[in-house]
């Protein structure tokens, strides 16, 4: 993937150096064989975007692609100054950044491209198979130390969690531990552990009875147990996967979007159509995320 | 003829000359560069908050002492473990051990000592702390004890490789003469050579500890990284946070110019200092060595 990623920044860099942007007209008018796509935004989906991207110049080797992260904030406002075609989001745009567009002549266009869940993960020899998010959240903030007020042995709850950098972490904050209630000023407990990749929380739930830790689904293995979450105790408890986060009922999930200038055309509309077709949708399956189901003809 | 060899030797007596202060240089120029983004905090954050036991930087907690703490406890820690088993190990190596041992042993120990840090840290993973988890009966084997012996690891063939130097330098007459006044063999070693290689054997636990303060990758993947203030001696049992590894797991995607950068900077700027006092502390120590047997000697 590293490499990948080294092609695609060398890209950037070429076409930096040869002047060649989509809305420079000069050079579209030199190299007219060839169409320009500048995407750009969230690191969650700067891989997945990558590889859409490979991919889709396989098949079109007339369109270049050139794939950037920097987070979805700075996607979004390349958008707005429109230097950029796409915009990758691991959230919703914001009103002001939609007011700030607006005023640039600007009308964001929102397509949700895929979906990302996020699994709690146990030990296989714990017998925990349920929690609400009110648990979870209070396991998390340190209310809920020890395995035995959950219905288990008499055991200390040891907390994993992603490094404060990442965006899944920002996710797990706002909605779970503080329940998706903007005035909710809960933390993490300070004796959280905070490890620097998704594998080295699998690592330690794998071998350690004590531990409990949440990946994105894609980073879930055989060898740990995922837990049914419900969003209150009236609810159903439901567990990760394609199907219950695609029906909306895991509460745990979030869409990922890419965002375009106004209604898309040409080019950049056969691309973002290619994405939701069922051979795109493979790649984010490969990748680790929720494809979004279509209806099979 | 002899012109242009004047010529070249001055060149050249000014390139060696140069490379000698360039070190000095780049040290300024590192502090400086420390200093310009780190001392900004101080107006940023106040004392008060920076001083506070809770890190927490995405929502403006700043308290640094869990991370200088972290940072003290896993390099005690190892510092307790490396230097015993170095000490010992470098007697054995330079008085005791036969040639032949000797001469396997102590190329194996510089061999240790070129081992990657994040191969280490792998270990410790996959071996290390789910052992300590269930030899120690903890709640999770990623702690600072796990950091403190990985570290140890680190340092140990550097105070190893050092002292064993120091130890070898020290002239034969002595051990011959204390020998010939009838002392035994470990007599001779703890009365005569070691403290003979007193500075040597400083030197290199100094530079070891220095090592090990340093050291990011191995303790960032084996401490557990949750910013705990350690309360006691239970605290190296515990997950801790150290300095090196807040800034290395931070900094890839702060904003630049953000207060939390200026932060990791000004945290950049207390490992100096720590280090320097260390430094400092060792050339002390050694000096006042020197004058003393200066004093003696004459």
């Amino acid at each position: 993937m590293n490499r990948k990623v080294l092609i695609l920044l060398l890209l950037n860099f070429s076409f930096l150096l040869s002047g060649c942007h989509q809305q420079d007209q000069i050079a579209e008018a030199a190299s007219p064989q060839y169409v320009y796509i500048e995407n750009k935004g969230s690191d969650t989906i700067v891989n997945l975007a990558l590889a859409w991207a490979e991919e889709y110049q396989k098949l079109h080797p007339e369109v270049r692609l050139s794939v950037t992260g920097g987070g979805t904030g700075t996607g979004i406002a390349a958008l707005i100054n429109g230097t950029v075609d796409i915009a990758n989001a691991s959230r919703r745009i914001k009103q002001e950044e939609l007011d700030a567009a607006r005023q640039n002549g600007i009308d964001p266009i929102e397509f949700v491209i895929a979906r990302d869940a996020i699994a709690i993960i146990i030990n296989p020899n714990n017998p925990i198979e349920k929690l609400t998010l009110q648990q979870i959240s209070d396991i998390y903030s340190g209310k809920i130390n020890n395995w035995l007020e959950l219905g288990w042995e008499d055991r200390p709850i040891v907390r994993l969690s992603r490094e404060t950098n990442s965006g899944t972490h920002t996710y797990f904050l706002e909605h779970v531990l503080r329940l998706g209630q903007p005035d909710n000023k809960t933390l993490f407990s300070p004796d959280t552990l905070l490890l620097p990749s998704s594998e080295g929380i699998t690592v330690e739930v794998r071998q350690n009875p004590n531990a409990i830790g949440y990946d994105g689904l894609g980073y879930v293995t055989e060898d740990v147990k995922m837990v049914a979450v419900a969003e209150d105790t009236r609810s159903d408890y439901i567990l990760p996967s394609a199907e219950s986060v695609n029906s909306g009922r895991y509460p745990i999930a979030r869409d990922l979007y890419m965002y375009t200038a106004g209604r898309p055309e040409g080019e950049v509309k056969e691309y973002l159509d290619w994405i939701l077709s069922t051979e795109a949708q493979q790649i984010v399956k490969d990748l680790g995320f929720v494809p979004l189901i279509r209806h099979q003809p | 003829m002899e012109k242009s060899l004047k010529a070249s030797e001055y060149i050249i007596t000014r390139l060696i000359k140069g490379s000698g202060y360039s070190a000095i240089l780049f040290v300024l120029m590192i502090f400086y560069f420390l200093m310009s983004e780190g001392i900004v905090t101080l107006t940023e954050v106040p004392i008060s908050s920076l001083l506070s036991i809770r890190w927490y930087p995405i929502e403006n907690y700043f308290g640094i002492l869990p991370l200088v703490g972290g940072s003290l406890v896993v390099t005690i820690g190892a510092t307790l473990l490396a230097v015993p088993i170095g000490l010992l190990t470098a007697l054995y190596i330079a008085e005791i051990a036969p040639r032949r041992a000797r001469e396997i042993l102590k190329p194996l120990v510089e061999v240790l000592g070129g081992l990657p840090s994040v191969v280490l840290g792998f270990l410790g993973i996959l071996i290390l702390s789910p052992a300590l988890r269930q030899l120690f009966d903890l709640p999770t084997g990623l702690t600072a004890f796990a950091g403190a012996i990985l570290l140890a690891g680190i340092a140990l063939p550097t105070i190893i490789s050092i002292s064993e130097d120091a130890l070898d330098a020290v002239p034969r007459s002595y051990r011959d003469a204390s020998l010939a006044l009838g002392a035994t063999q470990w007599q001779t070693i703890w009365h005569v050579t070691l403290p003979a290689a007193k500075s040597g054997v400083l030197t290199a636990i100094m530079l070891g500890i220095g090592r090990a303060i340093g050291e990011t990758m191995t303790v960032m993947m084996v401490t557990g990284n949750a910013p705990v203030m350690p309360a006691g001696i239970k605290a190296l049992f515990l997950p801790t946070r150290t300095m090196t590894a807040t800034i290395a797991a931070e900094m890839g995607e702060v904003a630049k110019g953000s207060t939390h950068f200026h932060v990791l900077f000004f945290i950049g700027i207390v490992l100096f200092l720590i280090s320097l006092a260390v430094n400092v502390t060792a050339s002390a120590v050694l000096f006042r060595q020197q004058k003393r047997s200066e004093r003696i000697l004459s």
